[in-house]
């Protein structure tokens, strides 16, 4: 898979998109996750309604054999609804989070999915006979008169319609006090984390009584605060470490042997702060939004308001990659405070192979990094690049001085225009964006 | 959009910028997010720090300017022929070893040399304390040394050197001690720095100490020792209760964060009106300072 990013054999080309073409963008529509899952073949996103939709890929046909298969709604449902906190007189919002898929180990697919206070587990599962034939009621379901029947039948299952049901098995509830910001199944797939700005608990998928709390970083006196929990996730083999990042730009590894409450760390990574480059907001642009580890498990990545770092597990007094995403925006950062762009939480994901990452911008830019090559791409999810297979133009920001054709000044971006999610297929070439309340698919083209 | 000019990272804006943002968080759907104001906390903190730093500055240069005016004015009244001779060399030779601050110096000179009398001091110009925000916390963790230099006991800061990007280097060390209400400089630096001390030989004849001067921070100092703990690394407080804890409301605690704001900003905005002739600064934030009332209640009630 070389060439990712900057493209020697690749060429990113649109795929489909999904969602309303509507300006008006109903704000329950809006995408807050996108997940693929460990096979590639389901795509999840969950909306700030609470809803989650899951694409399935259709088989490969062989009259189509260069475009791959095509993603389509495979099931619908609500997971979370708004509730109420009668107690704390808090409305707790359905906006889902974060899903994160469990392996499969069977014809049924499960799903994790949280909003900021509960998370639930979800069996999707097809159904694609019915029984008929039942001695005591109808085919329309009523109830038949016992005494007006004169024989027994075995019912016999009949195919049918292929329906996909979304069931709840399990529902984890009460267990965070503040907003749950992460979820992520260990490597036992036994148990998983979730992550609150100020706590981590450990649960069994079998339990939902009970939790583990793992990290605790409140402070006795919440006046002594300095540090939120940003992000958290299970390393990818190891079932014992996990990794959190906190508000104040430093990430730390924890492992569960060492201590039932992690407070300590095992490990702590942090890159000390350029003085040079102090302002009245250096503290919100170096609070990550995400970290994530690589496939591998070696390194981890980082995301913060203007950069994206890779880390290697081995070294903790800096990254050993640092990609600037959008470092024109460095200077109008009081702006971006004032209309809350500074708050935005962007991620960033892996490819299959580690040798690629992706992160989100705005004016609905993405931006694409080869840690082999170092080249790095700028590419737009927008209606106007809809045509089947089009091939994605590299974007350019202008930063100063005369702006070249096709380039966009600083000043031209749209800020409403954010791409915050991003996910890369596990094996594939196959990337989803999610700008606003569109869902983009994108894939490589080889030449 | 964000406007082709940039707005002016001003201090003040900030400030209320970031009140506001506090007080809308409380209706916000889903409960006020923790992160995020947090977040707001630092660059009220910063802010505050900065316009802190700004006024001590501007009322110590004022002082300063004030002393040695009536300083000067009663030389002249002796004898105003030699005396302003003298006093004229020196300065020049004071003011001949510095790069800038013209305006300082100039308005030392006798008003009979000068076609207009004494202009107001520029507010950015001599003896103006660099912005200590570059030059603060060059370590992560919350450093209040800049901050007490100002309003603390008085001892020296010495892991944080106050150099701004600009390599005006400046080692001068402002302290003002609560309890004696004396503001103590250890100059080490140089450029306008020395200005200020040179500038106070010129006329050390007619005055007593050298170095050490009372300065009234009068009203300064006596609403922050309304707040006996202050440190600069105290972060807004967020009441357990709002977040959604079983904890019961701590008033003590809150009252931190109200006292922090009510004696930093309305001590300063009733002084507002005194100073704003001498500065040209944007006052755009003073009617959210002069409000600051409604945000402290606003903040009582989190």
């Amino acid at each position: 898979m070389a060439g990712v990013g900057g493209g020697n054999d690749f060429q990113w080309c649109f795929s489909q998109v999904k969602g309303a073409i509507d300006e008006d963008v109903a704000e329950a529509d809006i995408i807050s996750t996108v997940e693929f899952n460990y096979s590639g073949e389901l795509l999840a996103t969950g909306d700030k309604g609470g809803r989650v939709v899951i694409f399935q890929r259709e088989q490969e046909s062989k009259n189509r054999s260069l475009s791959r298969g095509e993603y389509n709604v495979y099931s619908t449902f609500q997971s979370h609804e708004p509730e109420f906190d009668y107690l704390k007189s808090l409305e707790i919002e359905e906006k889902i989070n974060k899903i994160r898929w469990l392996p499969q180990q069977n014809a049924a697919h499960f799903l994790l999915s949280t909003n900021d206070k509960t998370i639930k587990l979800w069996k999707i599962s097809e159904r694609d006979k019915r029984a008929e034939g039942y001695n005591l009621k109808d085919e329309d379901g009523r109830l038949r008169d016992p005494f007006r029947i004169t024989s027994l039948r075995v019912p016999v299952l009949m195919p049918m319609d292929l329906m996909v049901e979304a069931s709840p098995r399990r529902i984890f509830a009460n267990a965070h006090t503040y907003h749950i910001n992460s979820i992520s199944v260990n490597s036992d797939y036994q148990t998983y984390l979730s992550a609150d700005d100020l706590r981590i608990n450990l649960w069994h998928l079998e339990i939902t009584d009970r939790s583990f709390n793992i990290v605790d970083i409140k402070p006795a006196n919440m006046e002594e605060l300095t540090e939120v929990i940003t992000a958290a996730e299970c390393h990818p083999h190891q079932c014992n470490v996990f990794v959190y990042s906190s508000s104040k730009g430093t990430i730390r590894l924890c492992d569960m042997r060492a201590a039932a409450l992690c407070d300590r760390h095992s490990k702590f990574f942090e890159e000390p702060e350029d003085p040079s480059s102090r302002s009245f907001f250096s503290e919100i642009i170096s609070s990550i939004s995400d970290v994530k580890f690589s496939h591998s498990g070696r390194y981890m990545m980082t995301r913060d308001y203007l950069s994206v770092k890779v880390w290697d597990l081995n070294m903790e007094n800096r990254p050993v990659e640092t990609y600037q995403v959008h470092e024109y925006l460095r200077s109008k950062l009081c702006s971006l405070y004032e209309n809350d762009c500074i708050f935005d939480k962007f991620e960033c994901c892996w490819n299959g192979s580690d040798s690629a990452i992706m992160t989100g911008s705005y004016n609905n830019f993405f931006r694409m990094f080869d840690r082999n090559t170092r080249r790095d791409i700028t590419l737009e999810a927008s209606r106007e690049n809809s045509k089947p297979r089009a091939m994605l133009k590299p974007r350019k920001v202008c930063t100063g001085g005369k702006r070249k054709k096709d380039e966009i000044s600083v000043d031209s971006l749209d800020f409403n225009k954010k791409i915050l999610h991003t996910a890369w297929h596990p094996k594939e070439n196959v990337i989803a964006v999610a700008a606003t309340n569109n869902l983009y698919i994108f894939q490589d083209k080889m030449n | 959009m964000i406007n082709t000019m940039e707005c002016a990272v001003d201090a003040q804006s900030l400030i209320s910028i970031s009140l506001r943002k506090i007080h809308n968080s409380r209706t916000q759907r889903g409960g006020i997010k923790l992160h995020k104001n947090l977040l707001v906390s630092y660059v009220l903190r910063n802010a505050r720090q900065v316009y802190m730093n700004e006024k001590y500055a501007e009322i110590y240069r004022m002082q300063q300017y004030e002393e040695v005016m009536t300083v000067c004015n009663e030389i002249q009244e002796l004898n105003p022929l030699d005396l302003v001779e003298d006093c004229e060399e020196q300065t020049v030779d004071c003011c001949g070893s510095m790069n800038e601050s013209p305006s300082l110096c100039g308005a030392l000179l006798p008003v009979s040399h000068q076609a207009s009398p004494v202009q107001h001091i520029q507010p950015t110009s001599a003896c103006s304390v660099p912005i200590p925000l570059q030059s603060e916390e060059v370590c992560k963790s919350p450093d209040p040394s800049f901050y007490r230099s100002c309003c603390a006991e008085a001892y020296p800061v010495s892991n944080c050197d106050f150099s701004p990007v600009n390599s005006m280097h400046c080692n001068k060390t402002t302290v003002l001690d609560l309890d004696t209400h004396v503001v103590t400089t250890v100059e080490s630096g140089y450029l306008h720095q020395d200005c200020c001390a040179s500038l106070q030989q010129c006329c050390q004849d007619a005055q007593s100490p050298a170095k050490k001067r009372k300065l009234d921070f009068g009203y300064y100092v006596s609403e922050i020792e309304e707040v006996p703990d202050f440190t600069p690394c105290k972060r807004a407080k967020f009441e357990d209760s709002s977040y959604a804890c079983t904890e019961p409301l701590d008033t003590s605690n809150i009252s931190n964060l109200i006292s922090i704001f009510g004696s930093g900003f309305t001590g300063l905005v009733s002084r507002q009106a005194d100073l704003e002739q001498a500065l040209n600064g944007q006052f755009c934030s003073k009617q959210a300072l002069a409000s600051l009332g409604a945000w402290t209640r606003a903040i009582v009630a989190f």
